[in-house]
């Protein structure tokens, strides 16, 4: 059914697919890049000598390309490749700009992931967290973004559709807020026009207090916008596609959309409870962050709920599957970072491994098992393919990944509370009873622990890859269908 | 194109748009939701009410609480050093010997001194200082300035080749770089530090080493404290070991800096970690 509509979608717009496709590759491309990076900075904490005494290759340089190559690179490329698709198809236009305009997209955004990643390796950052890239780089993003955002919009304005579908509404979210975050943290003075020496050194307008409340109004709305609004917009169009079922509620879309976009953009400060930051600000970050919990659970409800009726596909269809436990993963992320915004809560949770677990159940739960599952959608639609090269890989990669994830988030759980109580023991007499090294000795096993995880995580990707080679080159393997455990006791 | 169809499975209207075959459903906002994102709301306004929150022009509202972060944090650090006072200020009368005549204070000083030596000395001298390289151990009784709980508290407070005006500080010269000897004679001298530590070597260079290093090395090789010369005969080595790490000490010696500690410590917990130090093993 789902290529019948598609097929009479097809028959009277010239969609531009091409440059879907060559996003859909590029988000497959950095996000086996991506993972790697991520699964060996992992085993760099369990094991420094990976440092390999080279500046280039310590964690520290790494790590941005780790935590820029599955956001920016990875993420950013799904989210091109889908809106691009999602604003085509719902809006019954083709993109706006023509292939002009698609392509300076794609190839700018790759340039600037290029720039970005090169400059992280050699040493050149403003040292802000997911704002590493100076301010050549932003520039050039700056210009792409410009772009992204006259073709999405251009594509709106021009459809032949009376309303605008709720996948779009996120889109734009996305598209405008990243645009306004990021120029508000990367308003810098770079030195060379003040007769500095170094060509990609900057200095940001802000100092102190001010620079660090923008740096987290910036890096929460990233984790907002860029991971969340961006990815529901996704999620509003493949679940209910997939799932061939209606969306379960569009009161309950229009309400979580205009509270999630309003509530969001008020809970960066719950990135710096605790510190010089002034109280009030704290408070506000903390209660918006509380209020956000529902607004975020809307996502989930209308994820979840659009299944209603159509549970038994779960058994059968692998794709649905890993958008399903995305939307899972979605929920239990919002309501965790909800908590660990409560004071009393992140007083322990704060700089331990807890917050990179619940990163980590957010990115590989939600954003990642999101992106397979439209990718998964998207490869034979693309490229004209009847069906995937193989549903039982799917299987096999969602099962690998999801066990990758629970032990990522396991032993972040465990070691990233033990890690806080650590710290804050006393003994009998009232001195502390850890010094900070005790504490990360005690790390060790859970940080081998979690690296195994990144290793089944990129397995995962791999049997992925393979499973698009196959498809795109046009095999189909003969595989028996699945069958639901009712009908085949039926038989 | 603003169809409304029942859907047969939930038996609901749809809102009879259609976008690329997606429908939508005109299901209500599920109450238990609507009654849980109200229920946030009120609590975030009641946090408002009670702690620092609205900013206005140019101050913000305090809250019915009266408390900040600030005040949390002075009125803890306060029942802290409330409780550890009847312990401190029996520190402060007494100098280091008397705490040691005294057990109940000693295993408390014993305690904090643990505490402080693993947050303060430990990233240099190694867990219950085991020594790194280039940092000597602490649990032996080898000692460049003396093992005593007293010259313990003076080396902690001052340091060694520190900024403070009291520091510690010897300094072995550069003998070859500065030609006072050489190159062949630091060897002739580096085979009798050899043998000195019964580490092989020969006694070729006996009349170099009695004239050149002698006067703080002592002629038996045995140190001399006072000056922080270190004890040669010993086989135990600061820098690298063998005759190449000996070499290298007469040729352009390397020289360790400790901080003081007087200022970032109380003069309590100095003497708690003198204590601690004293115990590990080497204590003279």
């Amino acid at each position: 059914m789902n290529q019948a509509t598609t097929a009479t979608g097809a028959s009277d717009v010239a969609y531009n697919e091409d440059v879907v496709r060559k996003f859909v590759l590029a988000a497959t491309f950095w996000g086996v890049i991506g993972f790697i990076a991520g699964t060996f900075i992992a085993f760099q904490l369990a094991f420094p000598a990976l440092n390999l005494g080279l500046e280039w290759t310590t964690f520290g340089r790494l790590r941005p390309v780790h935590t820029s190559a599955v956001i920016f690179a990875f993420g950013g490329s799904v989210l091109f490749a889908t809106s691009f698709y999602v604003v085509q198809r719902t809006c019954r236009a083709p993109l706006f700009g023509g292939k002009v305009l698609a392509n300076f997209i794609f190839y700018g955004y790759q340039l600037f992931i290029l720039l970005a990643a090169s400059g992280y390796v050699l040493g050149i950052t403003q040292g802000k967290e997911y704002a590493e890239p100076e301010w050549y780089t932003d520039l050039v993003i700056t210009i792409v973004w410009v772009a992204y955002l006259v073709a999405f919009a251009g594509t709106l304005m021009t459809r032949r559709v009376s309303h605008i579908y709720v996948a779009n509404w996120f889109y734009l979210a996305f598209i405008i807020t990243i645009a306004m975050l990021h120029i508000g943290n990367n308003i810098t003075l770079p030195v060379i026009l003040f007769g500095g020496e170094s060509f990609a050194k900057s200095y940001i307008w802000a100092s102190g207090v001010q620079d660090a409340m923008t740096q987290w109004w910036y890096g929460h709305n990233a984790v907002g916008f860029f991971l969340t609004a961006g990815f529901l917009g996704l999620m509003y169009y493949f679940v209910p596609k997939q799932a061939n079922r209606p969306v379960y509620s569009y009161r309950l879309s229009i309400i979580h959309f205009w509270a999630l976009v309003f509530l969001y953009i008020w809970a960066g400060p719950h990135h710096l409870h605790y510190t010089s930051l002034p109280d009030w600000t704290q408070t506000l970050g903390m209660t918006f962050s509380i209020m956000l919990w529902m607004p975020s659970w809307g996502g989930m409800i209308n994820g979840l709920m659009t299944l209603s009726g159509a549970w038994e596909k779960l058994r059968t269809d692998p794709v649905l599957r890993f958008l399903i436990a995305s939307v899972a993963f979605y929920g239990m992320s919002t309501f965790e970072g909800p908590a660990m915004s409560i004071k009393a809560v992140n007083g322990l949770s704060h700089y331990t491994d807890w917050t990179v677990g619940h990163v980590h159940s957010g990115a590989l739960g939600w954003v990642a098992f999101v992106s397979f599952g439209a990718l998964y959608y998207l490869i034979p639609k693309l490229w004209k393919r009847e069906r995937l090269y193989s549903l039982r890989l799917v299987t096999y990669h969602f099962w690998i990944a999801t066990i990758g994830i629970v032990l990522y988030i396991t032993a972040m759980w465990i070691s990233g509370i033990m890690q806080g109580l650590m710290w804050r023991a006393y003994d009998d007499l009232g001195f502390l009873q850890y010094s900070f090294i005790e504490s990360v000795e005690a790390m060790h096993p859970y940080y081998v622990i979690r690296a195994c995880g990144g290793v089944l995580f990129v397995l995962g990707a791999l049997i992925m890859v393979w499973n698009f080679i196959k498809t795109i080159q046009g095999d189909m393997r003969v595989e028996d269908e699945f069958v639901a455990p009712q009908s085949a006791a039926a038989e | 194109m603003a169809n409304v169809e029942k859907d047969p499975v939930s038996g609901t209207n749809t809102t009879g748009h259609e976008w690329d075959g997606i429908k939508e459903l005109d299901t209500p906002l599920p109450k238990w939701w609507l009654t849980t994102f109200y229920a946030c709301i009120i609590w975030s306004i009641g946090y408002w009410v009670v702690y620092p929150s609205w900013p206005t022009l140019n101050d913000y509202a305090k809250g019915v609480f009266g408390t900040t972060n600030r005040l949390e944090h002075a009125k803890d650090m306060a029942a802290v050093a409330q409780a550890r006072e009847a312990w401190t200020s029996k520190f402060e009368g007494k100098d280091i010997e008397e705490v040691a005549q005294d057990s109940e204070l000693m295993t408390y000083a014993r305690a904090g001194g643990k505490a402080i030596f693993a947050d303060n000395c430990q990233p240099c001298h190694g867990a219950a200082g085991s020594g790194n390289k280039n940092f000597p151990v602490l649990a032996d009784d080898d000692w460049l300035w003396g093992g005593t709980l007293d010259a313990l508290q003076t080396t902690i407070t001052y340091g060694i080749r520190s900024t403070h005006d009291e520091t510690r500080i010897s300094d072995m010269p550069a003998l070859v770089a500065d030609e006072t000897i050489t190159p062949a004679e630091a060897d002739q001298i580096a085979d009798y530090v050899m043998m000195l530590g019964g580490q092989g070597g020969s006694d070729a260079g006996k009349t170099l080493f009695d004239d050149n290093c002698a006067v703080c090395h002592s002629e038996d090789g045995s140190g001399n404290q006072d000056l922080g010369a270190p004890r040669l005969n010993d086989g135990i080595w600061l820098y690298n070991a063998g005759k190449e790490g000996v070499l290298a000490q007469i040729t352009k010696p390397q020289h360790g800096v400790m901080p003081a500690w007087v200022g970032r410590l109380s003069d309590t917990e100095i003497k708690q970690v003198a204590i601690y130090v004293h115990s590990l093993g080497g204590g003279q």
